[in-house]
């Protein structure tokens, strides 16, 4: 597949502080592709340098085959959709939909703005004002916003982060469906593991400015690099140096090869499993995963085992 | 609480009841009664005071103080907008601007004014120094006319247009502003379609603040107007001093608070349109 977006080199300072520091990916046509880190990492920034609401210090950003980090953000086809979702309060839902249409020379714009004010499900309430939304229909406003514009490459700062957590699973589903509808190439700001895991075909995980690793989310939880992206994605063991994940350990009353004895501490249920965290002579906690049945009790001594295969030996 | 609230409220209450309910209420009052031989008011009722305002001669001036004072208005906002924008856009300045725009209040304003004549005048620091240098042979006639009565008034108050505009500038969403470029549009158009109208509140109360204290003004008028640019707010004095016709004076000012008034309800309505 030919690249939609490319960053090379890309770094970013504010003053003494190096936000974004030599970040080179590139991005599928068409991928839902995430940016994956805890805040601070710089990964709001990288996406801001893209818009171009900053100016890089160094690097280079390619968009569909020309290079655009000179250019002031009307000028990229690039849209966003923000955190706060950036709803212009005194225009309606039509109005703000409408907003970037203006500049565009587009002949099919009524139709465009009809085609997308389904899609977001927003068609019947065209005519109210961003203050009586509620969070799930501004968020569908802003997407709508943006990608009636038909642009190259989607941004969307932690656009879940407002939404409630009931809500934010359905929205979650209904952004993966609009993005494979429209085929628009996504690229998706968050510090949610579980999101960017569910959402994306590919993820790139940022720390301390720096791109750690990127790869399908499969590959970065399998196979993860470095420390901080098996930590990171998921639950992770350091025992003796090596990582073990709690799914990976087996719990047992028997000792058996290669097993440790150790001391339940506390045992945690979590629904469809239970998590056991076992204190080992050593005086690490393991922490192992069982199903949601299992009779464990605190203070049982227990012997944990795991496949070597399963191990991940990372520089630290 | 709402007790509470009462309590700290009446002080302010009482003292606007007294010093503004009451007068005005004197006011009307006046305005509907006769003219005393030696000032004063007597009775019978009449509305010949409304009726005399008829007379050209009092409609020019009327005329000529809403001009004068939509000019300023006018002019204090294309001004202050962007001294506004700019001082909002400061960062850590912010501070030391708007200290600077309240400064001239540590003077008096006629102090000030006196200044502005000392400036103006044919003998002032402008002509002679154009003089000078030989620019000009006879000097400019700055003083005494409309433009120097219009040049004091936006002087004046234009402190009071920037600091509503700088108060709604300021509160604005930068995200908005980023989300209109992002949408392509240009920086011309990021102010126009999403600046100008958010701010539409700030422009208002800006608005306000100066069309009506413009409208009444009688000291900027009287010191650098001269004789020739009589407002309202001069004829209102006059009545009370020397042409000692306090009913016709009452009545004059009756209009103008209710012109006031009028205007502060269109301008509240259309910013609640806006909102």
């Amino acid at each position: 597949m030919e690249d939609i977006l490319e960053l090379r080199g890309l770094s970013k300072q504010f003053a003494t502080h190096r936000v974004v520091h030599d970040v080179s990916l590139s991005i599928d046509r068409g991928a839902f592709f995430s940016l994956l880190g805890p805040s601070g990492c710089g990964k709001t920034t990288t996406l801001r340098l893209i818009a171009g609401f900053e100016a890089p210090s160094a690097g280079e950003i390619w968009l569909n085959g020309s290079r655009i980090d000179a250019l002031p953000p009307f000028r990229r086809n690039v849209n966003t959709v923000f955190q706060s979702y950036a709803l212009f309060p005194h225009l309606t839902v039509l109005g703000n939909v409408e907003f970037g249409l203006r500049h565009a020379s587009v002949a099919d714009a009524q139709q465009r703005v009809r085609r997308v004010l389904e899609q977001v499900q927003m068609s019947d309430k065209q005519s109210r004002k961003p203050s009586e939304l509620s969070g799930g229909e501004r968020q569908r406003v802003a997407l709508a916003r943006a990608l009636v514009l038909a642009p190259d490459v989607l941004l969307l700062d932690e656009p879940l982060s407002a939404l409630d957590p009931q809500l934010r699973k359905q929205v979650r589903a209904e952004l993966k469906a609009l993005q494979r509808q429209t085929g628009v190439t996504f690229l998706f700001v968050t510090h949610d593991q579980e999101e960017a895991l569910a959402l994306s075909d590919r993820i790139a995980i940022m720390h301390g400015g720096k791109i750690e690793q990127s790869g399908t989310p499969q590959e970065l939880y399998q196979k993860p690099r470095t420390r901080f992206v098996a930590s990171f994605l998921g639950e992770m063991n350091w025992v003796d140096g090596v990582g073990i994940r709690p799914e990976c350990v087996c719990v047992s009353l028997d000792s058996g090869l290669n097993a440790r004895p150790g001391r339940i501490v506390h045992t945690t249920f979590l629904g469809p499993h239970r998590h056991i965290a076992i204190q080992l002579e050593s005086g690490e906690i393991i922490t192992a995963q069982t199903t949601a049945n299992a009779a464990f009790a605190t203070g049982e001594t227990v012997h944990v085992s795991w496949d070597p295969a399963d191990e991940l030996r990372l520089p630290s | 609480m709402t007790r509470l609230r009462n309590i700290f409220m009446t002080p302010a209450a009482v003292l606007m009841l007294v010093t503004i309910a009451v007068p005005a209420a004197i006011i009307g009052v006046y305005s509907v009664l006769s003219r005393g031989a030696y000032g004063g008011v007597e009775l019978p009722w009449t509305l010949d005071n409304y009726s005399r305002l008829i007379d050209p001669l009092y409609g020019g001036i009327m005329l000529r103080s809403f001009a004068i004072a939509a000019a300023a208005t006018a002019l204090c906002i294309l001004l202050g907008f962007p001294l506004a924008l700019f001082i909002a856009q400061s960062g850590a300045r912010r501070n030391l601007y708007l200290s600077l725009v309240i400064l001239p209040f540590w003077t008096s304003f006629l102090i000030r004014l006196y200044a502005w004549m000392f400036l103006l005048r044919d003998t002032g620091l402008i002509n002679t120094v154009l003089q000078s240098l030989g620019l000009i042979r006879q000097p400019l006639p700055l003083l005494y006319n409309t433009g120097a009565v219009l040049l004091g008034l936006v002087y004046g108050f234009l402190p009071f247009a920037v600091l509503p505009i700088y108060a709604t500038l300021e509160k604005l969403d930068t995200s908005l502003l980023e989300a209109a470029a992002d949408l392509g549009a240009r920086p011309v158009a990021v102010l126009t379609r999403v600046t100008l109208p958010l701010c539409a509140p700030g422009l208002g109360a800006a608005a306000m603040l100066v069309f009506v204290p413009s409208l009444g003004t009688y000291i900027t008028s009287d010191l650098l107007g001269g004789s020739k640019t009589i407002l309202i707010g001069n004829l209102v004095q006059n009545q009370f001093t020397t042409a000692r016709d306090w009913p016709f004076g009452a009545a004059v000012s009756i209009v103008l608070i209710i012109v006031a008034v009028l205007l502060m309800f269109a301008v509240r309505r259309r910013g609640e349109e806006l909102l």
